[in-house]
């Protein structure tokens, strides 16, 4: 599915107002009876510092807009399509990881301003590129062929010097290296993966109700069974 | 009289980092090696274990002010953030929203995400930036140390960059993708890891307090990280942390798009001193400390 067919089943055609580039996406859209913002990232893109000061500056720009207008502060949906940081020299003397803290940092502020936010991984979500605003979210949704990863097993297995056999054998029942959202799933950072055949208009909706501001997503890993020790060792450290 | 040696931060481990940091004998540490925490996932994969799973965390004082301390450990997995590693993090994080410390440190020494259980290290990562900024929101300001072998690579070179602070020594590195990486993925032409020169020049502390990311650079030495420690520790004790609202990340986003501009085309890290004074490239690698942040003091 494209970008705009998404969005068409996301909003209603007719019910947002998107500006779509090469690899950066920003608008607004209409859920029921209110406004909510959309910003995002399409075609894969690697997130460099230029997509990452768009992504910022749109965020700022919601915040900004909401506090002059004295509106209660629209939801931000954020639009996850990365396959993670770009790799450069020239991004890496600049400190890249500098504009990936402070577009985490704009996710952070709408939060304390009272912007509920959520992400829909609808293409990849990959290491850095996923931990600069797709994981900061309150809510993390997963259209059905998301694909989420830090590496993939081949790579891995040359870096780990583990056989890539054994890393498929042993990935079959441990949510914990291999690639996939329903992993994510299982260990609490994705909140909830959409049917092919689901509403997805509905869906959203639903997760903009339940969107938490807290983080939970240790407690929620235990639950599902698929991230026993983050919880507990978090606890034991902090009540020590 | 007495002589005592300057010990290096880079060549310390974790916890002699924090021994020699922190107030003689005061820390006090949570989950220590007795509780023998170790990572069951690199134990499936009959990978090497630790018993702190390469991370301690506790509490201390230093000059006398309350802190919390996390110092990772670079010789184990390259300092890498599994699950237990992480949570140990996001566990000290949380306890300083409790009990408000004066600050606290972390002593960053890692390439990021441990592979080995690469999902649970990612997410443990967004945690951790999250416990980051929940801690500032609270008052409670958090520094950043980086003077390892490891740096402060992936996301916990986005984590550093979260800190109310970064001091670094000039050994040490930040970045987010480490010269390997893009070595390899993108070849040598682009990034030749093996130059070590310009590996420094790209990710090291002296570029990057000449951009400003690093707040402080010090002397390879643990008595220089704290006596910077102290004096911050002291400053933020007179000034309640403010948290960041619309204007101040709005100014943050101003100074990055300057950067990104002004430097459109940088591929070394000559680019920045140049622009920021220095006459003599050659020469700046080889300054000593003092003599560089005087310099660039003189410029700004």
């Amino acid at each position: 599915m494209n970008i705009n067919g998404l969005l068409d089943r996301l909003f209603g055609p007719g019910g947002h107002s998107i500006n779509i580039g090469d690899n950066f996406l920003h608008g607004s859209a209409v859920m029921g009876d209110r406004q909510v913002a959309v910003i995002g990232t399409h075609e894969h893109a690697a997130i460099d510092t230029a997509l990452a000061l768009e992504v910022s500056a749109s965020i700022l720009r919601v915040i900004r807009d909401d506090l002059g207008r004295g509106c209660s502060p629209r939801p931000v949906i954020f639009m996850v399509d990365t396959q993670g940081q770009a790799l450069s020299r020239h991004e890496e003397l600049l400190c890249l990881n500098g504009y990936f803290a402070h577009v985490a940092q704009c996710v952070d502020l709408a939060r304390r301003n009272g912007h509920r936010t959520i992400s829909l991984i609808h293409g990849e979500a990959v290491s850095g590129g996923f931990l600069a605003f797709g994981l900061m979210a309150d809510r993390v949704c997963a259209l059905p062929e998301a694909q989420v990863r830090v590496m993939d097993l081949k790579a891995m297995s040359r870096i780990t010097k583990i056989p890539y056999d054994r890393l498929v054998d042993l990935s079959a029942d441990s949510p914990v290296f291999a690639p996939g959202a329903e992993n994510y799933w299982r260990m609490g950072a994705v909140h909830e993966i959409w049917s092919a055949e689901a509403d997805w208009r509905s869906c959203l909706g639903a997760a903009l109700e339940i969107a938490d501001a807290g983080d939970k997503r240790a407690l929620l890993g235990l639950e599902r069974g698929g991230r026993l020790h983050a919880a507990p060792i978090a606890q034991l450290v902090a009540s020590a | 009289m007495t002589n005592v040696r300057p010990t290096s931060f880079f060549e310390a481990t974790a916890r002699g980092r924090v021994a020699k940091l922190v107030d003689a004998g005061s820390f006090r540490e949570f989950c220590p090696p007795r509780l023998r925490r170790t990572s069951p996932h690199l134990a499936r994969l009959n990978a090497p274990v630790a018993f702190d799973d390469g991370v301690a965390v506790g509490s201390a004082t230093l000059e006398g002010y309350k802190i919390l301390i996390a110092a990772q450990e670079g010789k184990f997995n390259g300092g890498a953030v599994g699950e237990v590693h992480g949570a140990k993090l996001v566990g000290l994080l949380d306890r300083g929203i409790r009990e408000r410390p004066a600050a606290v440190l972390l002593l960053v020494d890692s390439g990021g995400v441990r592979l080995h259980e690469a999902n649970a290290g990612l997410i443990a990562i967004s945690e951790i930036m999250r416990g980051v900024l929940r801690t500032q929101a609270a008052g409670v300001p958090v520094f950043a140390l980086v003077g390892g072998a490891c740096g402060a690579f992936g996301g916990m070179g986005i984590v550093t960059r979260l800190c109310n602070e970064i001091i670094m020594s000039e050994e040490g590195r930040l970045g987010l993708s480490g010269p390997e990486v893009i070595e390899t993925v993108k070849g040598v032409e682009e990034f030749d890891s093996r130059d070590r020169p310009l590996v420094w020049r790209v990710t090291g502390g002296k570029v990057r307090r000449a951009l400003g990311e690093a707040t402080y650079l010090v002397d390879d030495d643990i008595d220089s990280f704290r006596s910077v420690t102290a004096e911050l520790l002291c400053r933020y004790g007179a000034k309640p942390l403010a948290v960041a609202d619309i204007d101040e990340v709005t100014a943050e986003h101003a100074r990055l798009a300057e950067r990104a501009g002004r430097f459109a085309t940088a591929r070394d890290g000559r680019e920045i001193f140049q622009a920021s004074g220095f006459v003599d490239l050659d020469e700046v690698s080889l300054l000593p400390v003092a003599k560089f942040n005087q310099q660039l003091l003189e410029y700004i």
